[in-house]
């Protein structure tokens, strides 16, 4: 049984009034709020445990070191991955995937070559992209989208060519919540031997996933977005990949050896994690997941759902609205405008009426101008999200609506 | 005609009457409906302010030597604070403008629309105002 009161009990901010009653928060998709067990375990870390990682003999260190890795052992489990060392602590998705680029760019990429990457991304997923593709003389070339918010793969055999290198694009859109045919685009890429990389920062914290199943080379997300701390993320890498791709950053603990003459790197994920990591906020993240996992991903895709139809039934409800990702496929996002009024203008509203929720481009800009729109109201939800709340806030957009007539 | 000074305080007090922030937001909005178009000439890239989510377009002309404001917004609430700005500042001269101090915005609690993530391009907009000001100043020989 799916007791969101329980659950909502687990996250102290979710009682904090802002300006007159309750904060009703629908910016999940930017940042998830953080169990209490989350932040005891960062504050008992701190109090009583310090000590940096990997480095010293005494209790301290080790403590910290195993649950460092222990951290990672869950990631490997929550993600499916085959292999523990697949898995590098980045500080985030935007990391993770600015490691790929740079690395993948120095090992494989040239002059020509081309990169493949879908038409909803956060900037996140195109600005490392087009920074390394500037650097080797690459060419960007786009899976395109159609009005629901698709990718359009008709052509995809076409646009994956000889000189395509790399594919990338995000398993679930952040502007739109669109779900992206993964597994069938990697299939098609893997015929020509083509490596794709997975944005799941906004996948994770919604559905099971499993980095073998899909066959995805590279899988990256975010920390925060999935009720753990800030600063701190994931990037799986197939082991072949990663073995064979140059280090992104150099310093202390991705060494073997160091001497002026030549320096041997460590062995994997070692070889990636550059400096003193964020190894307290790694430990919080184990916690984040073993908590979602204690709710159950199924049971939190199927109650979430339930929430995004209902919303999206009261939404097509009102004239004034239009909505913005009309796939069938869906997580929890739900985006849309509001008839003659900026989506500044009703974020504003919403706001005075203890609702947060984003209004803008969300960082998708070639995806805002493909509607030709400044951008949207984006309420993105998560499992501690009721049907109340919901009703709250289509109540408030009827109180807004005239506002702008 | 009144001061600088009398007609902020004037806002003040005419939006200090709403005790709830969405009366005061409508008429925010209903200024916003009254603001005089600008010139379609004026409503390009060029004169198009960067702001972090909406669109705010902003001239200036020098009337009888005092400085003539006027802009539009794509988004309802900007437009409305703008129509409070050029109530402030319009038909001021230049010398008066380029160190004015807005001391209304904060007395309205319009403050935090100003932090530069919320800026709506306001903060830059202001800051616009104050540079034809400062180029109008200095043709001037003041
Ligand atoms: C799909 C997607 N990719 C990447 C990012 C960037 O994540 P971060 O800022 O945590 O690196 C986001 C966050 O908004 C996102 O939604």
């Amino acid at each position: 049984m799916f007791d969101v009161t329980a659950i909502r009990s687990d996250f102290p901010i979710l009682n904090r009034t802002v300006y007159k009653r309750p904060l009703v928060y629908f910016d999940n998709g930017a940042t998830t709020q953080k169990p209490k067990i989350v932040l005891d375990v960062l504050e008992k870390y701190y109090l009583e445990n310090n000590s940096n990682i990997h480095r010293a003999v005494h209790h301290l260190s080790q403590q910290c070191t195993d649950a460092y890795e222990a951290s990672r052992k869950t990631i490997q489990q929550y993600i499916g991955a085959k292999k523990v060392e697949e898995i590098v602590f980045t500080s985030g998705t935007t990391e993770s995937i600015n490691l790929v680029a740079f690395s993948f760019g120095e090992a494989f990429v040239n002059s020509g070559d081309e990169i493949l990457i879908s038409y909803l991304e956060h900037h996140s997923n195109i600005v490392p992209w087009q920074l390394m593709a500037e650097r080797k003389g690459a060419v960007i070339k786009t899976i395109p989208m159609n009005e629901k918010g698709e990718l359009v793969l008709d052509d995809l055999e076409k646009l994956l060519t000889k000189k395509t290198k790399i594919v990338t694009l995000g398993h679930v859109s952040n502007a739109l919540g669109t779900i992206n045919p993964v597994k069938q685009i990697i299939e098609k890429a893997h015929q020509k031997n083509i490596p794709v990389l997975v944005d799941g920062a906004q996948a994770v914290q919604h559905m099971k996933v499993d980095v073998q199943d899909l066959d995805a080379d590279f899988y990256v997300f975010s920390g925060h977005k999935v009720f753990g701390p800030t600063g701190i993320g994931v990037l799986y890498g197939k082991e072949e990949w990663l073995e064979n791709l140059p280090p992104y950053k150099g310093g202390g603990d991705m060494i073997k050896r160091v001497s002026f003459e030549k320096t041997t790197y460590a062995d994997l994920p070692l070889k990636f994690e550059a400096g003193t990591t964020h190894y307290i906020g790694a430990i919080g993240l184990k916690v984040a997941l073993d908590y979602v996992q204690s709710i159950g991903l199924n049971a939190i895709s199927a109650y979430e759902n339930e929430l995004r139809l209902y919303l999206e039934k009261a939404l097509n409800s009102i004239e004034e609205i239009k909505i913005y990702g009309t796939s069938e496929y869906k997580a929890a996002t739900v985006s849309f405008g509001l008839k003659g009024a900026h989506p500044s203008d009703v974020g504003t509203l919403l706001n005075r009426l203890d609702i947060a929720v984003r209004t803008g481009s969300h960082c998708t800009q070639p995806l805002m101008e493909y509607y030709g729109i400044p951008g949207t109201v984006r309420a993105s939800l998560a499992f501690y999200n009721t049907k109340e709340e919901i009703d709250y806030f289509v109540e408030s957009l009827k109180r807004v609506i005239p506002m702008f007539s | 005609m009144s001061s600088i000074q009398e007609t902020q305080n004037q806002i003040v007090e005419e939006i200090n009457i709403f005790d709830d922030w969405m009366d005061k937001y409508n008429y925010i909005i209903e200024l916003a409906k009254d603001l005089p178009l600008i010139d379609a000439q004026h409503k390009t890239n060029q004169y198009l302010i960067d702001g972090c989510q909406s669109k705010v377009w902003i001239n200036a002309d020098l009337v009888d030597e005092k400085v003539h404001y006027t802009a539009d917004s794509d988004a309802i609430i900007t437009k409305g604070i703008i129509a409070l700005l050029i109530r402030v500042m319009n038909d001021r001269t230049p010398s008066e403008l380029v160190d004015i101090d807005l001391f209304f915005l904060e007395e309205i609690g319009l403050k935090e629309n100003l932090s530069p993530n919320r800026a709506n391009g306001l903060v830059a907009m202001i800051k616009q105002m104050k540079l034809y000001a400062l180029a109008f100043k200095t043709k001037l020989g003041q």
